[in-house]
This record gives C-alpha cells, sequence and structure tokens, in this order.
C-alpha cells in the first residue's frame, strides 16, 4: 500500500489552505518575495488549481535594493507561469532617497518594506495576502495562526487569535480588516530544500556557490550588487566563493562563505551547518527589532 | 538518534534518498510546566539536532543565568515562551513545533495543561495521532491528567503515551509506576473502548527512556519514548473508512474541464468507482484522478486532488463527493458535544455560522441539555456554556447537509461556530447523529398561499420592526401608526413588546440568554402574521444585533423594515412615563437596557426616527410615506 510520505502531507495541507482562500476570500493576492520559500509556495499554488491558473496575481514590494539577479527572475518566472504580476515601489520613500546605505537598515527596511507593503495592500484592496513565512524561523512565528488576522491598521495583536481545529479556517472578516494567510507554516528549513529537490523547482542561482565580490560591511559580507554602495567600501571589495542562505535588500543580506554550488550540497551544508538561518540577515539583528515588535507594527 | 547520519558527509545523495519519504506523525503533549512537559519538548529538538549552536550558546547562558538545573542545560528555556508572555499577559496558547528523526518528521502540537486552557488544548488535540499525558510520577493522577484524557479522546484521539515522569525523584521504583497505571486503566475504561494506552517510565531531565531504554528501569520492558513515536503506525484509521470528499473548488479552467477539488477526508478512490454527490444524493463515476503530476491510479485519504465525473452531475462547493454503496448520512438537525471558545457565553436560541467540511450554514443551538464537568467526567445542570466548558445539545441548520458522526469521520463530524457579529470563532463541536433524516422532512404545502391572502387584503405583508430604548417613543408611534393604517383600510397587528410578556413570554426575564430567546418568539410570531398577509407592527427594545439580524433573516426579502427610534439615553431618561429608569439607576432593575446592559444601535435601519423636537404623529406620518413609496399600500 502506498503511504503518504511527509512531504506528500505538507503539500496537501498546503494546497487545501490555498484553495480555501480562493474559495472564500473575495480580493487575495500571493506576496512573492523570489526567495525559495516563494518559490515553492508559487509552485504550490500552480498545484492546487491545475489545470486552471490560480485565481490571484502575485505580487512584489520591490524596496530597489534587491539583488539584480532576484529582479529577472521574477519577471521571467511570473511570465514563464502565466501569473499577473504586480510590483509594488514606495515612491515617496524613492523620492526621499531612502536606502541602506544613507538611512540604515532599520529605516530603510520600515519606510521601503512595512509601510510599502501597506500602501500596496491598502492601494488595492487586497482582503487576503498569502505569505511564505514558517513557524520553524522564528519565536512569535511558532505561536501564529495558519491565517492570521490583521487590523484596517494592519497590526496584528496575538491575544486575538482564532482558534484553527482539524482544518477548518475561519476565514470572514469586519470592514477594513485583512488576512495574511501562510500555507507553509508546518513546512521547516529542511522540508523546503527536500520539496525543492523532490519537485525540481527552479531558484535564484545566488543560492548557489559561485565567485562574487563581497565587503565587510558592519560586520557581515555583503555583496557588491550595483554602484550604488558607497564607493569608499566598494573599494574594498574581494572576490569570495559565497553564496546566500536568505535573500532580501543585497545590502541587508549576509553572504556566507561555501563551495556548494548544486542542491544536495546545500543540503548537506545546511544539515552540518551551525548556525540557524536567520544569522546572515541584518535586519534581525537590528538593535531590539524583534520579529514580534514589528509584526504588531504591520510587517508582513 | 540524532539527524547526524554518517551519509550526510559521505553520500548527501544517499542520504536524500533515504529522508524523503519519512511519514509524519502530529502529536500533542498535554501537562503543565511543574510536569516538566518543557523539559521533554526541550530535549526532543536537543536530541534530534534541532537546536543550532548559535541557540545552542544562549541556551547554555541562560542556563547558568536564569535556569533552575545549575551548570547544567535547562531544555525547558528553550521552548518557555512562557515567562515572557505572561509579563507581557498574551494568552498562552498552542505552539506548534517541529522536529524530525532518521525515520519520521512530527509536529508537535505543545499546549499549557491548566483548565482555562481547555480550548487551546482541543484544538492541538483535533489534528494529532497521538496524545502524551505528562504525569508527575510523585504525584500520580491528578485531576489535570483526567481532564486531558477526557479531552484528547473526546477530539478523537485513541493513542495516549502515559508520560510517567521524574522517576528519579521516586527511585525508579517499579511499584510507584505500576500503581499509576493502574489508577490510570481504572477510569480509561470510561473514555473510550478502543483506546491503547503505552504507559512509559521517564525521566525528561536526565534523560531516561527518552530516546533508548535506559537500565535505571530494567525492570521495564516496553519502548523508550522515541522508540514508540517512531513506530506507532499513522494514518491508517481514515485509510480504511469509506471515501469522502468535501468539494473545496470547482475547478473549470474551460467549458470542456469541470473538476472538483478537495482534501480526501477519508478512503481510497480510483477511477471506475461510483460515488455520489450528497445532499442531493445524484450518482455518477470516477473518470480521473488529476493532478499537476500526471493522472494518478489511486489516491488515499490525506491528499488534495481533482476529480473529474463521467456524467454532468451538479455538484459545488460544500458538497460531498462520497462512496455510492456506503454514502454519508444527510440532515438538518443534530445532537452534537459542543466545546465553548469565547469570552462571551453561547445565547440558545441566537443563530450562529456553522462550517463543516467546505460548507457554511446558518445554526440554532439549542439550550444544553447539559454540560460535562471536564475534572470529575460527570454531567452537570447548564443553562448555556461559559468559556472552556463542554456541553451536549442539539442543533438545527438552515439547509441539509451531508455528515458522519465525529467518532466514524473526524472530517465529515466536526465543525466550528462562528459568531454572525464578530466574526469570531466562538465554539468548536462534533456531531453525535442525526435528530431526524432530511427526506422526512416535508413543509405543509398550502394552497391558499401567503400571496393569495395579501392579494384579498390588497397590501404587501411587511413587519416593522421599531428598535430603542425603553421610553423612547415606540409604542406611542407604532400607535399612531396604526391608526392611520386602519384608517385607510389596511389590515394591522401591534405586536408590543410589554404585552407579549404578559402571555407568550410570561416564562421569560431579562438575562441576555432570556432576550434572545425573547426576541426569537416575536419574530416568528411575526413571521407568521406576514404570511396571514398583515402589516405587523413590533415595538420591542431588541438591544441586539443579531437578533434583529435573526428576525431579518425569518421574514422574506424586503418584509423587514428596521425602524431605529434614535432617541438619546438622555431625553428617554427625563421622559421615564413608567419609573423604570429610577429604578435601574437605584439598581433594583438589574439588566436594564442603556443602563446595565447593552444597547447595539443598527447601522443600517431602513428608517431612523428622530423624536426630540417631533410629534408621534409626525413620525407615524414619515413611516407612512415609506411604505406607499415602496408599494406596501396597494394601489
Amino acid at each position: 500500500m502506498p503511504q503518504l510520505t511527509h512531504l506528500d502531507r505538507l503539500e496537501a495541507e498546503s494546497l487545501h489552505i490555498i484553495r480555501e482562500v480562493a474559495a472564500e476570500c473575495e480580493n487575495p493576492v500571493m506576496l512573492y518575495s523570489v526567495g525559495k520559500d516563494s518559490a515553492v509556495m508559487l509552485h504550490l499554488a500552480m498545484k492546487a488549481f491545475y489545470p486552471s491558473r490560480p485565481p490571484f496575481p502575485l505580487m512584489h514590494v520591490d524596496t530597489t535594493w534587491k539583488f539584480r539577479e532576484m529582479i529577472e527572475f521574477r519577471d521571467r518566472k511570473a511570465a514563464e507561469m502565466g501569473m499577473d504580476l504586480i510590483v509594488h515601489i514606495n515612491e515617496d520613500g524613492m523620492k526621499e532617497g531612502v536606502g541602506p546605505f544613507s538611512h540604515g537598515s532599520a529605516v530603510h527596511t520600515d519606510v521601503m518594506k512595512t509601510q510599502s507593503l501597506k500602501q500596496a495592500l491598502d492601494k488595492y484592496k487586497f482582503t487576503a495576502a498569502f505569505g511564505g513565512a514558517r513557524r520553524d524561523e522564528e519565536k512569535s512565528r511558532a505561536k501564529e495562526r495558519i491565517f492570521s488576522f490583521r487590523s484596517a491598521e494592519h497590526r496584528w495583536d496575538p491575544k486575538k487569535q482564532r482558534p484553527e481545529p482539524w482544518n477548518l479556517y475561519n476565514t470572514r472578516i469586519n470592514q477594513g480588516e485583512s488576512i495574511r494567510v501562510f500555507p507553509l507554516s508546518n513546512w521547516t528549513e529542511l522540508d523546503i530544500w527536500q520539496y525543492i529537490r523532490r519537485e525540481g523547482i527552479e531558484i535564484v542561482p545566488l543560492y548557489f556557490a559561485a565567485e562574487r565580490p563581497v565587503v565587510n560591511w558592519n560586520g557581515v559580507d555583503i555583496m557588491v550588487d550595483d554602484d550604488r554602495m558607497p564607493e569608499e567600501l566598494a573599494k574594498t571589495a574581494v572576490m569570495k566563493s559565497v553564496r546566500f542562505r536568505t535573500l532580501g535588500c543585497y545590502p541587508l543580506t549576509g553572504a556566507v562563505e561555501s563551495t556548494a554550488a548544486t542542491l544536495e550540497e546545500i543540503i548537506q551544508e545546511m544539515l552540518l551547518t551551525t548556525t540557524s538561518e536567520r544569522q546572515g540577515r541584518v535586519i534581525d539583528v537590528d538593535q531590539s527589532a524583534s520579529m514580534e515588535k514589528k509584526k504588531q507594527e504591520g510587517y508582513f | 538518534m540524532r539527524l547526524t547520519d554518517d551519509l550526510i558527509a559521505t553520500d548527501i545523495a544517499a542520504y536524500l534518498e533515504k529522508h524523503e519519504n519519512k511519514s509524519l506523525l502530529r502529536f500533542i503533549t498535554c501537562g503543565s510546566v511543574d510536569d516538566g512537559k518543557s523539559t521533554l519538548i526541550g530535549r526532543l529538538l536537543y536530541d534530534s539536532k534541532m537546536i543550532f549552536e548559535d541557540q545552542l550558546a544562549s541556551l547554555e547562558a541562560d542556563s547558568k543565568k536564569v535556569g533552575t538545573q545549575g551548570e547544567n542545560i535547562d531544555f525547558a528555556l528553550l521552548v518557555d515562551g512562557l515567562a515572557a508572555e505572561r509579563e507581557q499577559g498574551i494568552t498562552i496558547d498552542v505552539a506548534y513545533r517541529f522536529f524530525a528523526t532518521d525515520k519520521r518528521k512530527f509536529i508537535v502540537a505543545d499546549t499549557p495543561g491548566h483548565e482555562q486552557y481547555t480550548r487551546n488544548m482541543a484544538t492541538g488535540a483535533s489534528t494529532a495521532d497521538v496524545a502524551i499525558l505528562m504525569i508527575d510520577a510523585r504525584k500520580g493522577i491528578l485531576t489535570q491528567t483526567r481532564r486531558h484524557a477526557f479531552i484528547t479522546t473526546l477530539l478523537g484521539i485513541r493513542r495516549l503515551v502515559l508520560a510517567v515522569n521524574k522517576m528519579d525523584l521516586v527511585g525508579y521504583d517499579e511499584t510507584v509506576f505500576n500503581d499509576i497505571v493502574d489508577d490510570f486503566y481504572t477510569f480509561a475504561d470510561e473514555l473510550a473502548t478502543d483506546l491503547e494506552v503505552q504507559p512509559i517510565p521517564m525521566s525528561a531531565l536526565a534523560g531516561i527512556n527518552i530516546t533508548s531504554r535506559s537500565d535505571e528501569t530494567g525492570w521495564y520492558e516496553g519502548p523508550a519514548l522515541m522508540e514508540y513515536l517512531e513506530n506507532v503506525p499513522v494514518g491508517d484509521r481514515r485509510r480504511n473508512a469509506a471515501f469522502r470528499m468535501p468539494v473545496q473548488w470547482v475547478n473549470r479552467p474551460n467549458l470542456d474541464f469541470r473538476g472538483f477539488s478537495g482534501q480526501i477526508a477519508s478512503g481510497t478512490i480510483r477511477p471506475g468507482d461510483k460515488v455520489k454527490s450528497m445532499p442531493s444524493g445524484k450518482q455518477s463515476t470516477i473518470a480521473r484522478i488529476v493532478t499537476a503530476d500526471g493522472d494518478l491510479p489511486e489516491a488515499i485519504a490525506g491528499q488534495s486532488v481533482t476529480l473529474t465525473l463521467a456524467d454532468e452531475i451538479d455538484a459545488s462547493r460544500g458538497d460531498a463527493l462520497v462512496a455510492a454503496d456506503d454514502p454519508a448520512e444527510v440532515s438538518d438537525q443534530f445532537q452534537v458535544r459542543i466545546l465553548w471558545m469565547s469570552e462571551a457565553p453561547l445565547l440558545p436560541g441566537r443563530r450562529y455560522l456553522l462550517k463543516i467540511g467546505a460548507k457554511t450554514v446558518t445554526a440554532t443551538i439549542n439550550a444544553p441539555k447539559y454540560g460535562i464537568d471536564v475534572n470529575t467526567l460527570s454531567d452537570m445542570p447548564a443553562k448555556t456554556l461559559e468559556l472552556n466548558q463542554i456541553g451536549v445539545t442539539t442543533i438545527s441548520i438552515d439547509q441539509p447537509i451531508a455528515f458522519d458522526p465525529y467518532d466514524v469521520n473526524r472530517n465529515m463530524g466536526g465543525f466550528i461556530l462562528i459568531d454572525r457579529m464578530s466574526n469570531d470563532t466562538v465554539g468548536l463541536g462534533l456531531i453525535d447523529f442525526a435528530l431526524r433524516r432530511a427526506s422526512n422532512i416535508h413543509w405543509q404545502a398550502m394552497d391558499v398561499n401567503r400571496d393569495a391572502l395579501a392579494e384579498q387584503k390588497a397590501q404587501r405583508p411587511a413587519v416593522l420592526w421599531f428598535t430603542g430604548l425603553s421610553g423612547s417613543g415606540k409604542s406611542t408611534i407604532a400607535n399612531a401608526l396604526q391608526k392611520r393604517l386602519f384608517a385607510l383600510g389596511k389590515h394591522t397587528f401591534n405586536l408590543d413588546g410589554d404585552n407579549v410578556r404578559h402571555g407568550l413570554n410570561r416564562d421569560l426575564g431579562f438575562t441576555d440568554a432570556d432576550r434572545v430567546e425573547n426576541i426569537r418568539r416575536v419574530a416568528n410570531v411575526a413571521r407568521l402574521m406576514s404570511d396571514a398577509g398583515l402589516i405587523t407592527l413590533v415595538s420591542f427594545i431588541s438591544p441586539f444585533r443579531s437578533e434583529r439580524q435573526m428576525a431579518r433573516g425569518l421574514m422574506a426579502d424586503g418584509e423587514f423594515i428596521e425602524i431605529h427610534v434614535d432617541t438619546p439615553l438622555e431625553v428617554a431618561e427625563t421622559r421615564d412615563v413608567k419609573g423604570l429608569y429610577k429604578k435601574a439607576r437605584a439598581g433594583e432593575i438589574k439588566n436594564f437596557t442603556g443602563i446595565s446592559s447593552p444597547y447595539e444601535p443598527p447601522q443600517n435601519p431602513e428608517l431612523r426616527i428622530d423624536t426630540v423636537d417631533r410629534s408621534p404623529e409626525d413620525a407615524a406620518e414619515e413611516i407612512l410615506n415609506y411604505l406607499r413609496e415602496n408599494g406596501f399600500l396597494g394601489a
């Protein structure tokens, strides 16, 4: 008798969640961050509705500081999949020239990511937004529901979470409220990698090790991706074999020295590694910026 | 035991082949911090290498600083957000944790054990295959243990681990262990007849019988905890049951393809199998099992698939595809067990939304037959259900649905209740059995129908629902309006709150529950009157939005006219025609609307009447105009 494997069961649960949103929510959108979790989420959405297309668009909140390879990948992937893609940029922030080098990571992230996301959700009046967050990423996520409700001001109230028994999700919202839906809640980082391998899902090449120009900024190796890096800093660039364990704004994403150039080698490195995933993400180390606090303020 | 297979370093491809095909076990841990639950989970995570070096470093530092284990690692700190949560006043909740061994991936629902977290435990238990009940060897079976065993078996878990922890503190004494196990068996029989219990003596702190059997308990011959968790069968129960799949989404990419998408709740399905669509009962044959990876020859419980049928039968979201030779039952009235999850108590008679499978219907919940004391497992009288209370009651819903009893099929017999105003999930329910089969329901078809009755009177029936504070002028305006309508030759009836309370509703008081029942009865009387073709004037304070909503739902479209007699509290209190406000202020009347009980003003009434600067006759005239303009008064 065939048995469902852990990946089969995780996939089936995610498909159920994604379909439920499409069936019950008025105006859903899938937030696509171009990372590996987004790649898995998009793959699951394609499966959930096959042979139809997913009945919602993708949206990328572009801080304008993403790796160039991410943007190329994003546009190509959306076209290949036949998905509508909305790209939102905080124009106010652009006008004021907000960026990580000039304003620091805290201000940059708040204006170009958190505020920008709120702008976009308000602009298109989305009632539900899929996100690729997982419960194993961080302590406050472990307690967050799969359907996570946000007030009209996009605030998360951990005290007012709805119970989710069985696979029954209450998707009803009051005027102005919206939902964040996390179909990958029960996946771990290892599950994601195993699934990418099993399904042959394409991911941004930055995850694989290659010789890249990096500089050391605030104690973290970051890649020189364009000429907006201050010249003083860019001058110090050296070539190293590095890869990225998470992808975001290039000045805020720490590179790890690695020679892992295949999926197998990445998984091997991950299994043998000794530090948790978020260590390379500058945003998390920033003073007092706990994920929980950020979420209450509206950061996804 | 730790996820440090030599293959990772030597042959990663071989390792991945081996690990791609793990099974998945979901379990729940029940117990309080004192029982060593956090220590146990912390240890499971640690032993399966789910803790990275940076986390371990901070764990070691924290252990020395605030830990309770001297120089040793305090595993409890790994999972205990509890202290921080208490400081922030956040409700302690279900947390989900993950680890994997070489054989399985595990999802742990981690719930606190105190009575005020019953709803969290039930939520965690609803998806679990196994429950671990933590017991302190020094204390034995406590009230808490009974409660945990009851809730987990109520939600359908049939495999329990009796984790007798802290054996190190009783000298690994076999007699202590055996006494506790015997104690448990004497009451386990009351819970379920098909319960499988695995007692394990252990010390989470010292790592005894966690990953492998230890010498300290040489007398114990059963498995270590991890051996048990890695080998206990999963998912077989649902697999062998009859085929069920709630239709979640109708997949129509083009005119040539019509598929029914859903997650299979139980059983197995193959092309050629005969199925019925419920509740319609129409039969067809499975043509294809469609997935993005190609058609499947077979699909089993737990899979999310898309099925196509050989015949064009009408099925939509909320219907269920079931095995034709073993179909689900269909009904609209049930006996159920309900666990109440909201701070606001259940109001019998109020209508709630009920979601089961992919279907959402409106349900009226009757007064509980009895409640269940989760500590003694005995019945107790209950008029309503409070937060975390469990009771047995009957419900009726507004349309028949396909279901199986919960004990036969979790996904076909479990439902949630949603408050229609706040949209909160307020209850969790389990269907026990149907009170009648839907096929027996026949409305008496009348030859002289409501249209004929209204036509005879040269009017359109209407229910004019006057709502507002006591002393706002509802009855006065209604009386004035009735006189005008009578003069025009219209057929009317005036249902007044005070008068109805002397007769039909003599048995009701002014608690929230009684107010709801009061309005339910009056609304139904008004409905009968409008069936008789009358223009009915209803003057009731009717303070709650949801009851007025319920009344509106009873009437035919457009026949319910909500009139908010919008008199400010100060004005009504100054008038105080019946002297009631004075008594309420003096505390002589309890639950008085506006003073000690809330009034929820209508958000979109058909008419809002300001009474401060105008006469009742004036107000009546305005309503009369509305009726005329909307065609209620005939030609």
